[in-house]
């Protein structure tokens, strides 16, 4: 059953996010992100991190995605067209790059992949203590700093944003 | 259970969609989405990764990721906004003004 | 997960969206009833006995009225909008305990939890949920082509993301108490002791914001009609407007369904009382209902903000004083324990 939902989540993911690189409608681009970070969500949620999943939902869609909206609609901005330059250099480079890579990464994973150490939390662990619970626990005690500096992050972030957005101070 | 090849595929599939999305479109906010497909792609990886090694510090990874995403959305996106007010565009084409 | 597991879990979605139907139509008679007393007339009482064939009537009417799909919308997503807002406000009742597990009086045999799902994330499921809501009425008024609808939608975005925040960080309170995010663990907690009483500040946080998530007044900004229109409903006829129409009632019910669970004890009854030999849905129903009330009550009684008023409001009263809470609920832990 898992199996089947993830070659179902994959699928939709992978086509709303080629979707949104192929739509020239900026709305229609932030919609089919929207399904493809919802998509993923629920590989999360296949893979037991719950409260990951939660919060992909919570802050891609929830919120980033709505301030990419926000944007769109206070611009203005119309479908665009892009046929006008034709095929540029730049696109022809980005498909062949993008086409290398990818038949990189196959190659890589076509080796075999050999795991590391197996950690502390096994499935049955986590299941008892709770995966919110463990992931807070590890977050507020072996990641203690990395979080508190990520406070930083948001107010130099929050600072910035209202610095460039203000027209005059 | 999926074997894990198969989820670092689909991660990498879905990070060449993020790669090819920034090289070819040239509109700022699709640029931008391009990017956090990527980032996605790599939360994928990392949690993966976590599911199959029996630690949870690729789930927290994933945590400051999403975090840094959502700042650098809000940075990004005010740029674009003030790029807009000055240039009445978002292409990045025309954003050209420190070349010679 | 047997035969039995299924048809369990498929009556209770039935039996709960059911119900959650039923009130939503009735809360729209009730609704023009208490607005009708509030300013002294009568309300709706022409169809059956006291109007309560009305919201029947309402529904035949909206159903067979014509279909207008204006021809400057973008139509994929102007058919998607009322959508979203609908499944966002209807998914959220899978994870509200509405009774204590129950064998129905001995017909299965072993107890069921009254609630579709016991997820280990309740709160955050309601959170991710109610934040996909937001799209519904950004896409509507996106799509529509309008400029009212076009500010509707760009001010809802803006409000429920303000508040959204003050929201979460007031329940930050209740989760540090109950040291759970499930919600069948957070009203079992309360057997005791309301959460009300212990977090009065996050309480009264919560229940501003749940006012301005669910677009009622004072807050109602987005389809303030004096100013918009109808806000980003403007462009929208028949059952498509009948949908928006029902996830504004159906989300008022998921907050105030939500307010009971975690500050009023959810099915629990009185403090030190117990139940009084009421059952424990109808605790929970009557709390629910006091609330719906509530909301219409202030609805009628307060005037609206102005936008500017209600983002300050937002952004440098709310939000500093959720964190201020988190502050107190974090030191009286620590000085108790």
């Amino acid at each position: 059953m898992p199996a089947v939902l993830f070659y179902i989540l994959s699928a939709v993911m992978l086509a709303a996010a080629l979707l949104v690189v192929l739509q020239t409608h900026p709305v229609y681009s932030v919609v089919f992100a929207i399904i493809s970070f919802v998509s993923l969500a629920g590989l999360f949620l296949i893979l037991g991190a719950e409260f990951i999943a939660a919060a992909q939902i919570i802050v891609y869609t929830g919120a980033i995605m709505v301030l990419f909206l926000f944007v769109i609609m206070l611009l203005n901005l119309r479908r665009e067209d892009i046929e006008e330059r034709g095929v540029s250099l730049m696109k022809t480079a980005g498909s062949i790059g993008t086409l290398v890579l990818l038949g990189l990464l196959g190659g890589v994973l076509a080796g075999k992949i050999s795991l590391g150490p197996q950690g502390p939390f096994s499935q049955e662990v986590i299941r008892q203590a709770g995966n919110t619970q463990a992931v807070g626990r590890a977050l507020f005690t072996d990641f203690l700093f990395p979080f508190e500096a990520t406070s930083v992050l948001i107010f130099v972030a929050l600072v910035g944003v209202v610095i460039l957005a203000k027209k005059k101070l | 259970m999926v074997p894990l090849s198969h989820y670092l595929i689909v991660s990498a599939a879905l990070f060449a969609i993020g790669v090819a999305g920034v090289l070819v479109r040239r509109n700022a906010i699709i640029i931008f989405l391009s990017i956090e497909i990527m980032l996605n792609a790599v939360n994928l990886t990392f949690v993966a990764f976590s599911r199959y090694l029996d630690s949870l510090n690729g789930q927290i990874i994933v945590f400051f990721v999403m975090t840094v995403a959502a700042a650098e959305a809000a940075v990004g996106l005010a740029i674009i906004v003030s790029v807009y007010r000055n240039r009445e565009s978002v292409d990045v084409d025309r954003v050209n003004l420190l070349k010679g | 997960m047997s035969v039995l597991w299924w048809l369990v879990t498929l009556l209770k979605v039935g039996v709960i969206f059911g119900a959650v139907l039923g009130i939503v139509a009735y809360m729209t008679l009730a609704e023009r009833k208490v607005s009708g007393r509030i300013q002294l007339r009568f309300g709706p009482n022409r169809v059956g006995p006291f109007g309560l064939l009305q919201p029947l009537a309402d529904g035949l009417k909206l159903m067979f009225k014509e279909d207008v799909i204006p021809d400057h919308v973008d139509k994929v997503i102007y058919v998607l909008a009322p959508a979203i807002s609908t499944i966002a406000a209807f998914a959220s009742y899978a994870v509200i305990p509405i009774g204590p597990p129950t064998d129905f009086f001995g017909l299965l045999p072993e107890p069921v939890p009254l609630q579709i799902a016991d997820v280990n994330i309740g709160i955050l499921y309601i959170f991710a949920l109610s934040s996909m809501g937001v799209y519904g009425i950004v896409l509507a008024g996106w799509s529509s082509n309008n400029k009212y609808s076009l500010l509707g939608g760009l001010r809802s975005a803006a409000q429920m993301i303000s508040y959204e925040l003050s929201l979460g960080m007031s329940i930050v309170g209740v989760l540090m108490m109950s040291h759970s995010l499930s919600l069948t663990r957070v009203v079992e907690d309360q057997s005791n002791l309301w959460y009300v009483f212990l977090q009065p500040l996050g309480f009264v946080i919560f229940l501003i914001a749940a006012f301005a998530e669910t677009n009622r007044l004072p807050f109602d900004l987005p389809e303030a009609e004096p100013e918009l229109v109808a806000g980003y409903h403007t462009e929208y006829s028949s059952m498509k407007f009948s949908l928006f129409f029902m996830s504004e009632y159906a989300a008022m019910f998921t907050i105030s369904a939500m307010a009971v669970t975690l500050y009023f004890g959810g099915w629990q009854g009185l403090p030190g009382l117990g139940s009084l030999g009421i059952p424990p849905v109808l605790w929970f129903v009557g709390k629910v209902v006091f609330f719906l009330f509530f909301f219409l009550w202030v609805r009628w009684t307060l005037p609206r903000f102005r936008y500017d008023q209600l983002m300050n409001l937002g952004w440098k009263v709310f939000l500093p004083l959720s964190l201020l809470n988190i502050l107190l609920t974090g030191l009286g832990l620590v000085l108790l324990e």
